[in-house]
């Protein structure tokens, strides 16, 4: 087991977000946390990093309490890749090294330039590499933070709402790409998504969210018409569609 | 592909280089010019203690210390200016726009004024006397880190953001020029002169011992910035992604913005206030060299060094023997390349 979350509660001043969220997460895994604007999903994955501080609960890493771990020892075991992604002044390559800068002392050294080459490989953005971060695509530029939070070779991997600016294309490939990592490292990825057909098909295990709680949780047998329609308020059907289950609002 | 991004690192080390020999150049020519115009080894000489004792006693008594003056000052303005911007994420962030150079203009006038120890004398190349100037210098930094410590408390008590601390800091400016205006209203016109005259800025007003304060903070807060200059480039990406890279980044902020306010409280207070190199040359530098800052504060520091040395030799040299104000100068000579930069943009990086 990598991620172990127990209890753990969140609130703004005036306003509970979470309340007592438990799930844990292997390794080799990924994890869709689904539901509806605004239900927490994104302050669960920061409460997870220590981004915001949870109210009550714990999270451990690999046995050991996130709370415990300086900053740069969470980097090392925990990536992050947020919803909203800016473009410093500076070259891919540059962009991707910068993820190793839990482990830069004082300058880098040839395991950091190796462990960004390994990574630009894995991600094939080789060929990018010293292209600026403003002359990307925003399917080029996911791929590119995806490939930081890589460079940090964490066991965990967070990420929030990946492909909501992308299209059907980049969608996929981003996807597919995490599904790469998280079976060739064996890592867990934690995803926030929104697109219920995508996280079908990509991932093996599900968090529906619902009023700052757990509505349901576990594998594929939980996206049913029933807990769809309690989580987003539409009737929907799942059917089958060339062996894969495909959500349709009715 | 490793050696690829290694040639375009070299690149850049290769500009920095450049900006190093062009420091120097401009330090020797510098050092060379004034009232007693010398060549360039004879110059040499007097620095390494040899050549004939006039030029000697002008080169080691008067010009080095100014030369040397101008080359920390600016290397710390420009620094402390990058560093503002990285850290407040806004890139009008510099001592101007944080009401600091207000807040040692304040400090001067009532150093002067009110404790009183401002005079004049009728002088071709010096107009006004301050009597006892370590008075005004401590008044100075003494009310820069007052303004300091009101922007970074609001920050840290009220949670005031970094975008919104620059906003903070000029309505500070606004505030402490206010208060100057006040003391100088009621203030008899001689003393209104040499508050006028202190913020004028003047590398002339360093001696060895205050070069010796000067380089001791000026390389220290480099030294500073140089040890954070990973923490910074992850700020650029955005607070969460730095957090998410193990930046602690109110500790880095706090503790950032702090070194560079006291290089700015030190150099203004010993020399007035030189504007524009805090906000310009960095903002210069990154659109020739980027914004990784592994590069840009080097280049920083020595882009502000050359602006200021330049500008200093050119306000000594012009309408010799006038003494122009070097941060007039500082903008005269400065605006128009930032202004070409500008509309450059940044296609060559």
């Amino acid at each position: 087991m990598i991620l172990d979350i127990k209890g753990l509660a969140f609130n703004y001043p005036g306003r509970s977000v979470l309340q007592d969220i438990n799930f844990r997460v292997e390794k080799g895994d990924f994890l869709a946390i689904l539901g509806t604007n605004g239900v927490g999903k994104t302050t669960m994955l920061k409460c997870i990093n220590r981004i915001l501080k949870p109210c009550e609960g714990v999270v451990l890493v690999e046995n050991v309490e996130v709370c415990k771990l300086s900053r740069l020892d969470l980097a090392k075991r925990i990536g992050y890749v947020s919803q909203r992604q800016e473009t410093p002044c500076c070259t891919v390559f540059d962009a991707i090294l910068l993820g190793r800068k839990p482990y830069i002392k004082w300058d880098v050294s040839d395991q950091d330039l190796e462990v960004t080459q390994q990574v630009m490989e894995l991600l094939e953005l080789t060929d990018y590499s010293l292209r600026y971060l403003d002359e990307l695509s925003g399917g080029e530029l996911q791929k590119v933070v995806i490939a930081r939070a890589l460079a940090q070779e964490p066991d965990v991997l967070l990420f929030d709402e990946p492909t909501s600016s992308l299209d059907l294309k980049n969608q996929f490939e981003v996807l597919k790409l995490i599904n790469k990592v998280v079976k060739s490292k064996q890592v867990a990825a934690i995803v926030t998504m929104h697109d219920l057909n995508l996280a079908i098909r990509f991932a093996e295990k599900f968090l529906m969210l619902k009023d700052g709680g757990i509505f349901a949780a576990g594998g594929l047998e939980v996206i049913t018409p029933a807990n769809v329609e309690s989580v987003y308020s539409i009737p929907v059907n799942v059917e089958q569609f060339g062996g894969v289950p495909v959500v349709l609002p009715i | 592909m490793t050696k690829d991004y290694a040639k375009y690192t070299t690149r850049k080390k290769l500009i920095i280089l450049l900006l190093m020999a062009a420091t120097l150049l401009v330090g020797l020519y510098a050092i060379a010019r004034g009232s007693m115009n010398l060549t360039i080894s004879e110059v040499v000489l007097a620095i390494i203690g040899q050549g004939d004792p006039a030029s000697h006693a002008v080169v080691r008594n008067i010009r080095l210390p100014r030369v040397l003056v101008g080359i920390l000052a600016g290397a710390g303005l420009s620094a402390a200016g990058c560093v503002m911007q990285n850290n407040l994420r806004n890139p009008l962030a510099s001592p101007f726009t944080l009401g600091l150079s207000h807040a040692a203009a304040f400090g001067a006038t009532f150093a002067i004024v009110v404790l009183g120890v401002g005079t004049i004398q009728n002088s071709s190349t010096d107009a006004v006397i301050i009597n006892n100037p370590y008075l005004v210098t401590t008044s100075a930094f003494i009310w820069v880190m007052v303004a300091t410590a009101t922007i970074l408390m609001l920050a840290k008590f009220r949670g005031v953001s970094p975008e919104a601390m620059v906003l903070a800091g000029i309505a500070m400016g606004s505030l402490f020029t206010a208060g100057t205006t006040i003391i100088q209203y009621f203030a008899p016109d001689v003393q209104v002169a040499a508050t006028i005259f202190w913020t004028f800025g003047d590398l002339g007003r360093a001696s060895w011992k205050e070069v010796g304060i000067i380089a001791v903070v000026v390389v220290l807060s480099l030294i500073y910035f140089l040890f954070k200059r990973w923490d910074y480039n992850a700020l650029d990406s955005g607070e969460e992604t730095a957090k998410g890279l193990g930046v602690n980044v109110e500790r880095v902020r706090m503790a950032g913005m702090f070194v560079a306010a006291l290089t700015v409280a030190v150099l203004t207070s010993f020399l007035g206030i030189i504007g524009f190199i805090g906000l310009v040359g960095p903002h210069m530098m990154r659109r020739i060299i980027g914004g990784d800052h592994r590069f840009l504060i080097p280049a920083s520091a020595l882009c502000g060094s050359l602006l200021l040395l330049a500008s200093d030799t050119l306000a000594r040299t012009i309408m010799s023997p006038v003494v122009l104000p070097v941060g007039a100068i500082t903008s005269f000579m400065g605006a128009p390349l930032f202004l070409y930069l500008l509309t450059r943009g940044y296609q060559k990086r």
